[in-house]
């Protein structure tokens, strides 16, 4: 028999633990990787380009297909990016919506991220769990956006509408009647704040669940203890941010140490990893879980006891009222202006950080006085994270490759923009 | 947090006054620029330098000048076709500086702050020094600049093309690359196989750049 001592694999880009379109030409002798080159842009749609020919607040849509499965996060970072550049103050309550959205955001992700990270690993049940889980906050973003992903729901100046004081309800069926469906609509009676405290009450017992679903399974350890190990010095000059970081010990968070929006006043706790390996990732990541649901508590109750304005009182940058439209002169300007040409952006650049469910999320936004933008760079947490793919991958077996593409997270709207 | 921002600046000029072209506070964040020359020295300064430790690279950006502060407010043509504007040949942006720009995001975790470092790169030789060696997560980032502007980045181990598709011609980003493409594909059913040919469609500019 010949001797093969390398051979060549090529994973994806319709691999389904590929998450998305990576495709990835894997060295292997025997078993064991020896080299791993993704090979990412096969969903490049050119966001930057795009957003260079659109007014500002055009944009926002695009923000939401980044990273397609927190949407509101992307758009935080731009539109944070935008108000630092126009200088304007945000109304408290509108900051508060925000964070309240960002960490609702963070907890979809890490939903779907658990979800898919079990399903990969062989933990089938986990995927329809946290989609089980997933279903009321998506639900929330229908509420409060009129879409159930694609939000457009912050705008720089903050958010587009406040927040409804009715969810819709499920209607009557064949298939869903009487007690089912008095059932169904029980935790839907009140305001979209009131559905949301419900779903916190609940949600830690969930986390619960997934945790004793996993977190001592046996396959679940071995499939993850020790694999992928980086060390916080490693992870720095790797550019890891995010889980990935803190999963290596470094307790780094923007939310904490560069606070934006309202993150200041609130109170939450950063876990932290000791290994660096995927089994600390994940349980970062489910104790986030359990900080989101802590800050989006803390924000219900603020917002229920602090109505008032949730946009900028400035006709040049957020549209005036309809009733106002309609009656007065300068506003009918206003509205026309705003919707035809968009507002200009004073010259000069900016960089707005979040702390992104996947990471650090950046907006790096060049301005040269116009009503688009000069330049739009979107730093995007999964392109540094899937760049360490050569080097975290190396020397392991074929099957953890897809336990670190799992741990990573990765979302290949934000890598290939 | 201005102050010790401030403070930043004041240590950093101290530190690498020959280096430096220019520093300045704008919107809350420090801007150091450089030569191309100087910035493998200065990026070296400001990681290893106890008083600044930048850990982390954070983004590299590139910039590519040429129309900048030009608007489309003049018109070629009103077109009978809606409110398509037709568009004029290229005017000359009078940007000052050099053509391109390179941009770099620092972080330090340590200290927790940030700076920003802007290199201008001469269109006739587009060399920037590679900072892999200085931080490994510049690869990638380093080959989205090449692949999308053109930029070459000396000493880097893998400037292969990153984004666009394999056998892609151009730098996408470029100003004078326009939005629409230059190539498309489609199936060639007489040939029986994908086939390229240039853009069918016109470019269109919906909302005019305006500039107030």
């Amino acid at each position: 028999m010949a001797e093969i001592e390398h051979y060549t694999l090529n994973f994806g880009p319709q691999h389904p633990a590929a998450h998305g379109v990576l495709r990835m030409i894997l060295e292997l002798d025997g078993e064991v990787i020896e080299r791993a080159d993704p090979h990412i842009g096969l969903l490049h749609r050119g966001t930057e380009k795009l957003a260079e020919i659109k007014p500002y607040n055009q944009s926002i849509g695009y923000m939401d297909r980044l990273d397609y499965v927190s949407m509101m996060c992307n758009e935080h970072a731009y539109v944070l990016a935008i108000e630092k550049l126009l200088k304007i103050k945000v109304p408290k309550r509108a900051q508060y919506i925000r964070v309240m959205f960002a960490e609702i955001t963070r907890i979809l992700n890490h939903l779907m991220w658990l979800g898919a990270h079990g399903l990969d690993v062989g933990a089938m049940t986990m995927f329809l769990y946290c989609f089980r889980d997933r279903e009321p906050l998506m639900d929330a973003y229908e509420a409060v956006s009129g879409t159930r992903m694609h939000a457009t729901y912050f705008r720089p100046g903050g958010v587009y509408r406040d927040l409804p004081d009715t969810m819709p309800h499920y209607d009557k069926s064949p298939w869903r009647k009487d007690k089912k469906l008095n059932k169904l609509n029980e935790n839907r009676q009140g305001s979209l704040l009131d559905f949301l405290w419900d779903y916190t009450e609940t949600f830690p017992s969930a986390i619960d669940e997934y945790e004793s679903l996993l977190t001592e399974n046996r396959i679940w350890k071995q499939r993850l203890v020790g694999i992928g190990v980086v060390s916080p010095e490693r992870a720095f000059q790797l550019g890891l941010t995010g889980p990935m970081l803190r999963g290596s010990g470094v307790a780094w968070d923007l939310r904490k140490k560069q606070p934006y929006d309202t993150y200041a006043e609130l109170d939450f706790d950063i876990p932290v990893g000791r290994n660096g390996d995927c089994y600390d990732r994940y349980l970062v990541r489910v104790e986030e879980m359990r900080q989101s649901n802590r800050i989006i508590r803390q924000c219900i109750k603020w917002l229920r006891a602090n109505p008032g304005p949730v946009m900028v009182d400035d006709y040049k940058v957020a549209p005036p009222n309809r009733a106002d439209v309609r009656e007065n002169m300068e506003s009918l300007i206003h509205h026309f202006k705003l919707f035809t040409e968009g507002y200009c952006v004073p010259e000069g650049e900016a960089y707005a950080a979040v702390e992104h469910p996947k990471g650090e999320f950046g907006i790096y936004l060049l301005s040269d006085g116009a009503n688009k933008p000069y330049r739009l760079k979107i730093r995007a947490p999964g392109f540094a994270h899937m760049a360490a793919m050569n080097e975290m991958a190396k020397g392991h077996m074929l099957a953890d490759v897809v336990a670190i593409i799992g741990t990573m997270d990765v979302v290949f709207g934000e890598i290939d923009r | 947090m201005a102050n010790a921002l401030s403070q930043l600046k004041q240590a950093i000029d101290q530190a690498f006054e020959s280096l430096l072209v220019e520093s300045h506070i704008a919107n809350g964040e420090l801007t150091l620029i450089v030569e191309v020359s100087n910035l493998t020295q200065l990026m070296k300064g400001l990681r290893d330098n106890d008083a600044f430790l930048f850990e982390q690279l954070m983004d590299v950006a590139g910039i590519d000048y040429l129309t900048y502060g030009l608007d489309e407010w003049a018109t070629q043509e009103a077109t009978s076709q809606g409110f398509e504007r037709g568009r004029q040949a290229m005017p000359k942006s009078s940007w000052p500086k050099q053509r391109y720009a390179v941009v770099y995001h620092l972080l330090s975790v340590t200290l927790n702050h940030r700076v920003r470092v802007k290199t201008f790169v001469a269109e006739d030789s587009m060399l920037v020094p590679s900072l892999v060696n200085l931080w490994n997560g510049a690869n990638w980032f380093e080959r989205e600049a090449f692949d999308l502007f053109g930029l070459l980045f000396d000493g880097h181990p893998d400037l292969r093309r990153i984004l666009t598709d394999y056998g892609f011609i151009g730098h996408p980003f470029r100003k004078d690359f326009p939005v629409i493409g230059e190539l498309e594909m489609k199936y060639d059913e007489e040939k029986e196989q994908c086939v390229y040919q240039p853009v069918s469609i016109e470019e269109r500019i919906l909302v005019p750049r305006v500039i107030r």
